[in-house]
């Protein structure tokens, strides 16, 4: 088969084939598109039995609002949750790929996954793409040494602290963590900064908006509780909807009738011996 | 001029109860002038699954060659069709591949899933997943599309009332767009038939 029919690179990774094409395309005054990204309030705090991550769930392509309720908190372990901000779909793939490499770990090892190894791993690839791939992280997690919150920027520094916020709306988060914030927080009194922070950044930053996600993780158990708060409902939803005065005119209608689904299960015959 | 305005395009897909719809409009462009009114920007991936692609329009006839190729390896290896949500996850990762140098288009894939059960998604150029419960959309009206949608959505409509709602959304936003219009290409799909609309809108 030659070179040209298989269109998967031999190694995986980045293919770059398109980027003279594009250039050209620039060059004669044609903009690149913009990307998807999510504007954001992502926090995450320490309290006494674990950590306890949040954020909102507005998604922006430019000034316009993509999606109103997407997950920004990602699965990187059972015991491993991180809060995406920056460009979406680079946060969507550095956190799949850095899971799927937790999970060939914890099979090589037998072991739980520990939150510096995911650390780790994000840095090592955010760092060598030098800024490029604009994922902002705030990872958090349990491990057998204990509770651990970390920020990831995109040229691959970290940083370690007790409480965190990123995205655009982390000044707004950050001032209600600063005043409010103290070690040995209760479960339910971790939650309710949290949520607090989020609405901060929710009502205060523009590229923040809709729902707040929370997830709490503490030793051997983790909590997703998706649309914590809803602060932000659909006002004066018409309950007759909407009636069209006149309909729409068709030109040519073609109907191709589908067969019925059917599973086949073919029941084998026992391998002689 | 953005690269997305080369062309014009809309593309627009709805949730219906056991049923989706999914809607583009038909016109190919060079900028400001017209070179065809029947460009199809919707296509069958298999009986239940579609992929309307808006942007680029030489970037839309690469992309869907590339899924067919890939879907076609995937029914001679598995010998069944690709469920919606793997075909979104292999649209994703075609995408993201070319991260730092992207097709120029923004798919919209609706097919019914396991139980029937409608699924739609949109990606941005990179592969950025979007799923909703309710409609997506994209090209150059989007913006229209979107205030369209969200006034004219209802949850749970039937196959009847889908196609008149996401027909009469698709019109009115095209209405308010330059480049895209010169009527719409409608597919509304239930668990039995695929019916297949061509409607009459502007010329102009």
């Amino acid at each position: 088969m030659s070179q040209s029919a298989v269109d998967v690179p031999p190694k995986g990774g980045f293919s770059f084939d398109l980027c003279k094409r594009n250039d050209m395309l620039t060059q004669k005054g044609l903009k690149a598109p913009s990307f998807l990204k999510t504007g954001t309030t992502i926090v995450g705090l320490i309290f006494k039995d674990g950590v306890i991550l949040g954020a909102d769930t507005r998604a922006t392509e430019g000034p316009i609002v993509a999606d109103k309720n997407c997950e920004k908190i990602h699965y990187m372990a059972p015991n491993i949750y991180c809060c995406g901000a920056g460009t979406a779909a680079d946060t969507e793939a550095v956190t799949d790929m850095v899971s799927s490499q937790l999970r060939l770990h914890r099979y090589q090892t037998s072991r739980d996954s520990r939150v510096i190894t995911a650390l780790t791993l994000l840095k090592k690839h955010l760092f060598s793409y030098q800024g490029h791939v604009s994922a902002a992280l705030v990872l958090g997690g349990v491990d057998i040494t204990g509770p651990h919150l970390h920020t990831i920027y995109p040229h691959g520094s970290t940083d370690t602290l007790p409480f965190a916020t990123m995205g655009s709306g982390s000044l707004a988060a950050m001032s209600v963590f600063e005043a409010k914030y103290k070690e040995g927080l209760t479960r339910d009194e971790g939650i309710k900064l949290v949520a607090e922070a989020i609405c901060s950044g929710i009502f205060n930053d523009l590229g923040s908006g809709s729902n707040v996600d929370i997830c709490v993780i503490t030793k051997g158990n983790k909590e997703y509780l998706r649309n914590y708060m809803e602060p932000n409902p659909r006002t004066y939803v018409s309950s007759k909807g909407y009636s069209f005065t006149k309909k729409t005119e068709v030109l040519l209608t073609k109907i191709t009738p589908l067969l019925e689904r059917v599973e086949i299960t073919e029941v084998g015959e026992a391998m002689e011996e | 001029m953005s690269i997305f305005e080369y062309n014009g395009s809309a593309v627009v897909a709805m949730v219906g109860k056991n049923c989706f719809a999914i809607a583009s409009d038909r016109r190919l462009g060079v900028q400001l002038q017209t070179i065809a009114t029947d460009f199809q920007r919707i296509s069958k991936i298999h009986d239940h699954l579609f992929i309307g692609l808006s942007g680029l329009a030489t970037d839309v006839q690469t992309l869907y060659q590339r899924l067919v190729f890939r879907h076609k390896l995937y029914q001679l290896r598995e010998e069944r069709d690709m469920k919606p949500e793997t075909f979104a996850s292999l649209v994703s990762a075609i995408l993201y591949e070319k991260r730092f140098g992207p097709y120029l288009c923004q798919p919209v894939i609706a097919g019914l899933g396991d139980d029937n059960k409608p699924f739609i998604c949109t990606m941005d150029s990179i592969g950025a997943k979007e799923l909703a419960k309710d409609f997506v959309v994209s090209g150059t009206a989007s913006e229209s599309l979107y205030g369209a949608c969200e006034a004219m959505f209802k949850p749970d409509m039937e196959a009847e009332e889908l196609f008149e709602t996401i027909s009469q959304a698709l019109l009115s936003s095209v209405d308010r767009d330059c480049l895209s219009g010169w009527g719409g290409h409608v597919y509304v799909v239930t668990p039995n038939e695929i019916k297949e609309k061509i409607l009459k809108g502007r010329m102009d």
